[in-house]
């Protein structure tokens, strides 16, 4: 099964040029901000207020912020942990919604009905709003808020999943197992998901990158992570502050990174799309 | 029409061109009663670096006036045939040789707006699947007039004019009236004559069918046939029937291609074909066609292998490696036209001298002896009905609504009838994949119907179910080896080596090699992907095997081998198994008794030989008269009124007392108002008919 999965994987990069170049920048990103510090290490922790807001030049790359951190290094930093939190809410939501929805799916009738009802009530709460009360009594560390985003982004999922597994559950392979007296736990398991798995890796790649623009917009607002730890979200808010001190520095490149993610992880997911699609044909 | 001339105009001028054009000429403009000539034609499809060549070398004629069959199997290259002369190659597509002339006009090369000028003028086709092939958010008088605005220039009211006049001329009552239904609106069969009615509109020259029967039921793919034969001749147009049956063949065409793996491997006037067939393709292909009047006691004849890759640059004969006559010569060598008179010609180094009789091996197993009446038979259906919602208010689908028969051990009980019949309904309730709304299937002594998921579990090892669609029931994401002990893993049987074991063992009784145990499903062929099925199936020993059209998706060469195979095994086992089917003669072959539905009810039900050979039911002998035998002598078309008329009424609203009146050329008074009970005709021939075609016991369910 894993031979066929990474088959798949391999086939969608080599048929659409965009999705590899999506990979590649995935991996280059990735590469920068994990590897990076190894051969540019930084000082992110203290405040060094003599060389604040230096304009990119010898010694600063990128120049250094407000409180004189050097921006390239704290690229890295705030990037690490925009990825960690974008790539665990987002296999947190997926989790949940696959489970969620394919036990829906394959429910069906009342337990299908209220399951999906449930979906509808909590889609309609404002997330913003939700956060908002959030962050008035709590303090966030990367753990909960991916677990606070994906634990809004996995209604999606859900959806998904469920209207491929109503698509799934009729397929005379799932009513063989049932003749054989499968339960639906292995139904799940062992039919259901497997089957599914295009739809969900697709689905993980788009969620990865939402969980990214959500943490850079609750960053921006302030709602992120507490200080001195730094996300994208909250590198470009304090540099959206001094934005009339003409700082460009602290500006195009957290902005860029930030573009260029979401972008390589939705030129892949697109990529994996059309591969997924072509193979159901 | 003056329209008409105009175009005629238009085509004699490119004709000219095209003379002229030509070197030595030796065709033109004197009519020789030839419409079409395909020469040497060959088409290559390119998907990434693959290529495939679905056409190589094919050579066809057809006259003016006649109906051209083209048969043959999955991927034997018919339908691309057709879609080349059309000019509608699938993306990747192209000829790469040979022309297509069409009345003196070459169509290979042709400019695009040219070709769009004769699809559907001159030349036009009808799809096989008419849900797909129209449109479904346009109303059908729209799509009909189409073409006829196009090519004619006719304005809309001429044109909504011509489309009602097709609508009349293709049988569809209160044409009028139908012109602004949508599609989905119309039944199978109705949509299949909008779908003619659009390819004739504008009276084309010729009319490619490709399998345009193939998705509609017996009855009513007899009535689509003769619309079709009868258009044809009242409008003089030619037709090329693209069919992978050969009793349609027998009955309908002219004249015979018989295609093999891209090319022609024989053609001629169809009883020449069927009387002296020479290649031998078509010989072994007659033979193993399970026909109404086999003995059932000898195996059907099959070809052994799969058709060839057509990735893969062919040398020699096509059907060299299946052949039994087949010698160096053929694997090396491409055989030469040989050519006989009244236009017979074959590519074959060895021919056959005659008409498909074959040997036929038979059985050597004994047929264990059916338990006498004494003993309690093994599965007992007892008044099972079955409703489904339908939408609406209290509006219920009656699937299934009364029908009660035994199978005994050892016996195998074959259901037919036409699609939503109930018969799928009645066979997943078997083998409690759905529950009845009332009624009770026993098994064994025990209702299985009223069960609890938890007390069936067990006894799920002793109802198993075959598929239709192998590609269908098999995981995808599993190996087959995983597939073959899923049943045992589920039920907790042996250990991970005994599993594999016994998953050996299956495969040998299903005559695959071990080193499929390895394999996808998707690397497998039908027929191999259909012999894992019935493995499966056999996984946990049960005692009732229930398959569901377990050879409808296979091609006739691969059909006869899974038919030996499945007929083998229930000998063997003593397996009790109902086999439920549309065709008739699969269901012959297999089962021992025969119950027909109609529309949720069983109207017949008696032995094979009591059913097939003495039909008392009128529906039952329509079926019986509606299926077009591979034989070009067969009787002709019954006369009229041993025909099923018009199309099944919907089991929403079935009609009150029998059934099946609506559509009987016997039907009177007391069908409408009363629903007739099931009554002996012999001990164990019953039938349940106000007007049975052989004389009737006169108490309800008598047992004489």
């Amino acid at each position: 099964m894993t031979s066929q999965r990474t088959g798949t994987v391999a086939r969608a990069l080599r048929r659409s040029p965009l999705g590899l170049a999506g990979g590649v920048l995935l991996v280059l990103l990735a590469g920068f901000c994990f590897l990076g510090p190894l051969i540019y290490p930084t000082n992110q922790t203290d405040v060094d207020l003599v060389n604040a807001a230096l304009p990119p030049g010898p010694g600063y790359p990128l120049g250094t912020d407000t409180n004189g951190f050097d921006v390239l290094g704290r690229l890295m930093a705030g990037g690490q942990v925009s990825l960690q939190i974008g790539l665990l809410a987002a296999i947190f939501a997926t989790t949940i919604g696959t489970l969620y929805g394919a036990v829906a799916g394959l429910a069906g009738g009342v337990v299908d009905g209220f399951l999906m009802r449930l979906v509808d009530v909590m889609l309609s709460v404002p997330f913003l709003f939700f956060v908002l009360i959030l962050s008035a009594r709590f303090h966030a560390n990367a753990l909960s808020l991916s677990l606070v985003i994906g634990g809004f982004s996995w209604l999606v999922s859900a959806r998904l999943v469920r209207g491929e597994v109503l698509t799934l559950r009729v397929r005379e392979f799932v009513l063989a197992a049932k003749v054989m007296g499968a339960s639906r736990t292995r139904l799940i398991l062992t039919h259901l998901i497997p089957n599914a798995l295009g739809v969900i890796i697709v689905n993980i790649t788009f969620q990865v990158a939402d969980a990214v623009l959500v943490v850079a917009a609750l960053g921006f607002l302030g709602f992120g992570l507490t200080y001195p730890t730094a996300d994208w979200g909250s590198q470009l808010a304090s540099g959206v502050t001094y934005i009339s001190a003409d700082y460009w520095w602290l500006i195009y490149p957290v902005g860029g990174c930030i573009v260029l993610t979401v972008l390589a992880l939705n030129l892949l997911a697109d990529a994996l799309r059309d591969a997924i699609g072509r193979r159901a044909d | 029409m003056d329209v008409t001339n105009t175009v005629g105009g238009i085509a004699s001028h490119y004709l000219r061109v095209d003379v002229e054009s030509t070197a030595g000429g030796a065709r033109g403009a004197v009519d020789d009663g030839r419409v079409l000539t395909i020469r040497d034609l060959s088409v290559e499809i390119r998907r990434g670096e693959r290529v495939i060549r679905p056409v190589s070398g094919v050579s066809l004629s057809l006259d003016r006036g006649e109906t051209l069959g083209i048969v043959g199997e999955t991927g034997s290259g018919k339908s691309m045939t057709g879609l080349a002369i059309m000019g509608m190659l699938p993306a990747g597509g192209r000829v790469t040789g040979g022309s297509i002339d069409l009345d003196g006009e070459e169509l290979v090369g042709l400019p695009p707006a040219r070709y769009r000028a004769i699809r559907g003028d001159d030349v036009a086709m009808v799809f096989q699947d008419s849900m797909t092939a129209l449109n479904p958010t346009r109303r059908i008088g729209e799509q009909i007039a189409e073409p006829v605005r196009l090519h004619r220039g006719a304005s809309k009211r001429e044109a909504r004019g011509r489309a009602e006049e097709m609508l009349a001329l293709v049988g569809l009552p209160r044409p009028a009236e139908r012109l602004d239904d949508y599609p989905h609106q119309l039944s199978g069969g109705m949509r299949q004559r909008v779908m003619i009615a659009m390819a004739l509109a504008c009276e084309p020259r010729i009319v490619i069918a490709d399998e345009p029967t193939t998705a509609l039921d017996v009855t009513i793919q007899a009535e689509i046939l003769d619309l079709l034969d009868d258009l044809r001749s009242r409008l003089g147009m030619s037709m090329i029937l693209i069919t992978h049956d050969m009793g349609v063949i027998a009955r309908h065409a002219d004249r015979v291609g018989v295609m093999y793996g891209g090319r022609v491997a024989e053609t001629g006037p169809t009883p020449v074909i069927f009387r002296r067939t020479r290649h031998r393709y078509t010989h072994a292909l007659l033979s193993s066609i399970p026909s109404l009047t086999h003995d059932r006691d000898e195996e059907l004849f099959s070809i052994p292998g799969t058709p060839p890759d057509l990735t893969v640059l062919q040398e020699g004969c096509p059907f060299a490696p299946r052949c039994e006559a087949a010698t160096d010569r053929c694997r090396q060598e491409r055989p030469e036209l040989s050519a006989e008179e009244d236009g017979h010609t074959y590519d074959c180094w060895h021919p056959a001298s005659g008409p498909a009789t074959g040997e036929r091996a038979r059985f050597t197993t004994a047929r264990l002896p059916l338990p006498g009446p004494e003993e309690p038979p093994r599965l007992r259906v007892v008044d099972l009905r079955r409703e489904h919602p339908a939408g609406g208010r209290r509006r219920t689908v009656k699937a299934v609504s009364g029908v009660s028969f035994e199978v005994a051990a050892g016996e195998t009980f074959g259901l037919v009838g036409e699609s939503g019949c109930g018969k799928s309904s009645l066979g997943r309730m078997l083998v409690a994949l759905d529950r009845p709304t009332s009624g009770e299937v026993i098994f064994d002594g025990e209702p299985v119907s009223g069960m609890s998921a938890r007390a069936l579990g067990p006894r799920r090892t002793q109802l198993q179910m075959m598929f239709q669609d192998s590609n269908a029931s098999l995981d995808p994401r599993m190996r087959i080896g995983t597939i073959l002990r899923e049943p045992m893993a589920i039920q907790g049987v042996g250990g991970r080596a005994q599993r594999t074991a016994r998953a050996r063992e299956l495969l040998r009784d299903v005559g695959l090699p071990e080193a499929v145990l390895e394999r996808y499903p998707y690397e497998l062929s039908g027929g191999q992907r259909q012999r894992v099925g019935l493995a499966r199936a056999l996984a946990l020993d049960p005692k009732v095997l229930v398959a569901d059209e377990p050879v409808s998706a296979l091609d006739v060469s691969i059909r006869s081998q899974v038919l030996n195979l499945m007929r083998r095994v229930q000998l063997e086992r003593g397996l009790s198994s109902v086999v439920i089917s549309h065709d008739l003669a699969v269901v012959r072959y297999l089962a021992d008794r025969v119950g027909v539905m109609y529309l949720g009810k069983l109207v017949e039900i008696g032995t094979t030989e009591e059913v097939y050979g003495a039909a008392a039911h009128p529906y039952t002998a329509g079926l019986l008269a509606a299926i077009p035998e591979a034989d070009p002598d067969a009787r002709p078309p019954r006369e009229a009124a041993a025909r099923v008329r018009g199309e099944p009424p919907s089991p929403v609203d079935p009609p009150s007392g029998c059934h099946f009146r609506t559509r009987c050329a016997l039907a009177t008074e007391v069908c409408a108002g009363t629903e007739p009970p099931l009554r002996a005709v012999t001990g164990t021939h019953r039938v349940a008919c106000h007007h049975p075609l052989r004389p009737v016991a006169e108490r309800e369910g008598a047992w004489s």
